[in-house]
């Protein structure tokens, strides 16, 4: 009996009394305790505006625990940070559970607590969710699903269509430590005392940013395919380019280490709580500033102008030459000589 | 970082830019250029990464030469390790290999349909997987230059020490001094300088390169793979050439040594042998490859399982041979960039990390 | 990378800024904590010379200085 209760059993997905059971001991428990009415099927929300912005975002990252970080706290932040660089506050989400039969109990429960912990630090509400378990084998440990509600902040006008040459590319902390972290966590390779996950929310830095809104073109966090997957696809097809300076990218060492071990680019690699904004040469320097006064806006900086070089994404390297910043190819391959 | 920042310095290599124009001033008003091929895979990547072909005065032609083992393994080699995979074997291989086109199809294609395809950091993890796996067999496709052949063939010493007779090596080892020689000699090309490799050299030691400069009279410079080492090897190359000189020298005695790595080339020479290799795009050179001596055969996998490995099928209008020489630039080739990329790529030299077009496409196209 | 340690196996710690990674060290000669060595393939394949890494390091840093000397003038 102490065995079968310690993994998630195809039955625990069956809708009948062990459903129920660990939805109301785990789930509910963490996530909805607080509300006094009955968990409904779908959650009746009071919105104060109209102005929405609606969002959602699946989450299979492997291993489920990874160094500074878990998919619990990932799947909050991810879908947070989706709505909060589109200049909205994030209010209310869901959360979809799909978990392989097998899963440890104890693994789900750090994962909820996880959950349980970044909603509250992002001060948003899991108001409705499913929670479904297929046969082992049919899918990795446990597949997580978000969908997230926010309300436009008032003052931006985040529109890739303004910018122009002369505006400036700012990057809100060290990039690329989330997907050297799960990296050097999944691949084998043995290296240890790498860099943590930088896994984390950011709309307190939109927050903060609002007083400039008018003057920030985009934001979006640099999540799959790094700073150049996001770059590149901005400026893809319009009349101006980037220029970056490799000296100002900024890096961990525990960052720069894992990159020169593993062979990969930091530009095409994932951060999970950062901002890049393009915004008005006018007030890059304040922006800078109020951001790096935000905990979650530590070493924040300038990395690049915009050019009129239409669709390229160029670096000065750290020697003082030129190259292209591409997207980013496929899977992520060590190298060989 | 230590022994990694003070390589990089932006003051030092602008330092080095200001040496390369006055030397480059020097030769071109001698009414001369130089054609310098490198031949290192870790060599192309840097001089990419770092943007350092825009550093080069103009009299500087710096041609990419056969530095990638992936490349010049012809699409045969391929096949074979798919015709393995079908048959339930394992393929252990290092992560370049899964995209390369064989002649009907790749390793990532057959992963796809079912087959078991291992990306390995280290060699040895295909003994972990063969004692993971007692009930099938492992083969670890075996490919690489000097640098990579002593780790590779550490494999059958561990296998022997942990009793695992289920693992074996599908070898196309090549080296790269015969392949100067059959560079040298190839009408199409006009060296006048090789930028030698910088780990391959660890191993071999500088010496090496001694009867290039002898036999042939052109310069050899073995650098390191930092930046800052390069942009001084090419330097030295264009001051030598200005000055109508020729040199052997190692400019990276702080890793390679005349001789080279004893430990290493006694292991390469207890278990290998010499054979005449193909090189795609040189076509075969004598003695440039190794396979394992015939004590060995248990871990050779055409020998275990009775399979050769061919030339296969190249893409008809595919320039990875000429541009593997050096003859051609890759965005001569008609497919670069457009029919050939990195996500669909036709030829090997797009798929490689070390691969010329593959550092061309990421770095010095212009869209 | 630096060696922290040395097992029996054939095996070394190397670090690099504090970032740890285990390597197969049986292709140098004597390898002992302290020591410098070059990685390829989770092999170690030389060690690095410190005097030499140390002087071309120098000679790297006189370049530097003297032409941000000349940029500052």
């Amino acid at each position: 009996m102490k065995k079968h209760n310690e993994s998630i059993r195809l039955a625990h997905g069956g809708g009948g009394k062990l459903s129920r059971d660990l939805i109301e001991q785990e789930i509910i428990s963490r996530l909805y305790a607080e509300r006094e009415s009955e968990l409904p099927d779908a959650a009746a929300l009071t919105l104060t505006d109209s102005d929405i912005v609606f969002t959602t975002d699946s989450f299979v990252v492997s291993p489920a625990f990874f160094p500074g970080g878990d998919i619990g706290e990932l799947s909050i932040y991810g879908t947070v940070n989706d709505i909060a660089v589109s200049g909205a506050t994030p209010k209310f989400l869901s959360l979809g559970l799909i978990i392989e039969e097998g899963f440890a109990l104890s693994d789900l429960r750090k994962i909820l607590d996880s959950i349980r912990r970044a909603a509250d630090r992002c001060g948003v509400q899991v108001v409705t969710g499913d929670t479904k378990v297929v046969a082992a084998g049919q899918c990795d440990g446990i597949y997580i699903n978000t969908a997230g509600i926010g309300i436009r902040i008032p003052g931006f006008d985040l529109s890739p269509e303004r910018i122009t040459k002369g505006d400036c590319v700012v990057v809100s902390g060290t990039i690329a430590e989330h997907g050297l972290a799960v990296m050097c966590a999944r691949n084998g390779i043995a290296i240890e005392h790498g860099p943590q996950s930088d896994s984390g929310p950011v709309h307190t830095l939109v927050k903060a940013a609002a007083d400039f809104g008018a003057e920030i073109r985009f934001m979006r966090d640099p999540t799959r395919g790094g700073l150049s997957s996001v770059l590149n696809e901005i400026i893809s097809g319009k009349r101006s380019g980037i220029l970056l300076h490799e000296s100002r990218l900024p890096l961990s060492p525990a960052g720069r280490s894992a990159s020169e071990m593993l062979g990969l680019d930091p530009l095409h690699v994932a951060s999970e709580g950062r901002i890049v904004a393009i915004c008005s040469h006018e007030v890059v320097d304040d922006l800078v500033a109020c951001w790096s006064a935000v905990p979650e806006g530590e070493g924040s900086i300038r990395i690049g102008t915009v050019t009129d070089k239409a669709g390229t994404v160029v670096m000065e390297t750290a020697t003082g030459g030129t190259r292209l910043v591409d997207l980013p190819k496929g899977e992520l391959l060590p190298r060989i000589c | 970082m230590k022994y990694i920042d003070g390589f990089r310095d932006p003051a030092a290599a602008s330092a080095f830019r200001a040496k390369l124009e006055e030397h480059g001033k020097e030769l071109s008003d001698a009414g001369r250029s130089v054609c310098i091929l490198e031949v290192c895979g870790s060599h192309t990547m840097a001089i990419a990464r770092f943007g350092i072909r825009s550093l080069l005065p103009d009299c500087v032609d710096l041609v990419s030469g056969p530095g990638c083992p992936v490349c010049v393994t012809p699409p045969g080699y391929i096949d074979a390790a798919i015709e393995l995979a079908g048959r339930g074997v394992i393929i252990a291989t290092f992560g370049d290999m899964l995209n390369v086109p064989g002649s009907d199809s790749s390793l990532a294609e057959a992963r796809a349909d079912g087959a078991r395809i291992e990306v390995c950091y280290s060699p040895l993890r295909a003994v972990e997987l063969a004692l993971e796996n007692p009930d099938s067999e492992v083969v670890f496709l075996a490919i690489g230059f000097e640098t990579t052949i002593a780790p590779v063939i550490s494999i059958v010493k561990q296998a022997a020490a942990s009793y695992a007779a289920n693992v074996s090596l599908l070898t196309a080892f090549k080296l790269v001094p015969p392949a100067l020689d059959a560079l040298l000699t190839d009408p199409d090309l006009a060296i006048d300088a090789f930028l030698c490799p910088a780990h391959v050299s660890a191993i071999i030691g500088s010496n090496a390169y001694e009867p290039v400069v002898k036999e042939y009279g052109k310069t050899c410079i073995v650098a390191g793979f930092e930046p800052l080492d390069i942009m001084m090897g090419i330097d030295r190359i264009v001051e030598l050439a200005a000055a109508g000189k020729v040199a052997c020298e190692n400019q990276y005695s702080r890793v390679v040594t005349p001789e080279g790595n004893p430990i290493a080339l006694q292991l390469m020479n207890d278990l290998l042998e010499p054979e005449d290799a193909y090189w795609r795009g040189v076509g075969v050179i004598p003695a440039s490859g190794l396979k394992l001596k015939h004590a060995y055969a248990p871990y050779d996998a055409q020998v275990k399982f009775g399979i050769s490995v061919e030339p296969g099928k190249e893409h008809p209008g595919c320039l990875c041979g000429s541009v593997i020489k050096g003859s051609h630039k890759p965005d001569q080739c008609s497919f670069f960039g457009k029919a050939c990329t990195p996500d669909a790529p036709v030829g090997p030299c797009m798929v490689s990390a070390e691969g010329t077009c593959a550092a061309y496409y990421k770095y010095l196209r212009t869209t | 990378m630096l060696i922290d340690s040395v097992e029996a196996d054939g095996t070394a710690s190397v670090s690099m800024a504090g970032v740890t990674h285990r390597v197969n060290v049986s292709l140098v000669a004597d390898p002992k904590p302290g020591e410098y060595v070059i990685i390829h393939a989770g092999f170690a394949i030389e060690k690095l010379n410190v005097e030499e890494a140390e002087a071309r390091l120098g000679l790297f840093s006189e370049l530097a200085e003297i032409k941000r000397g000349a940029e500052r003038t």
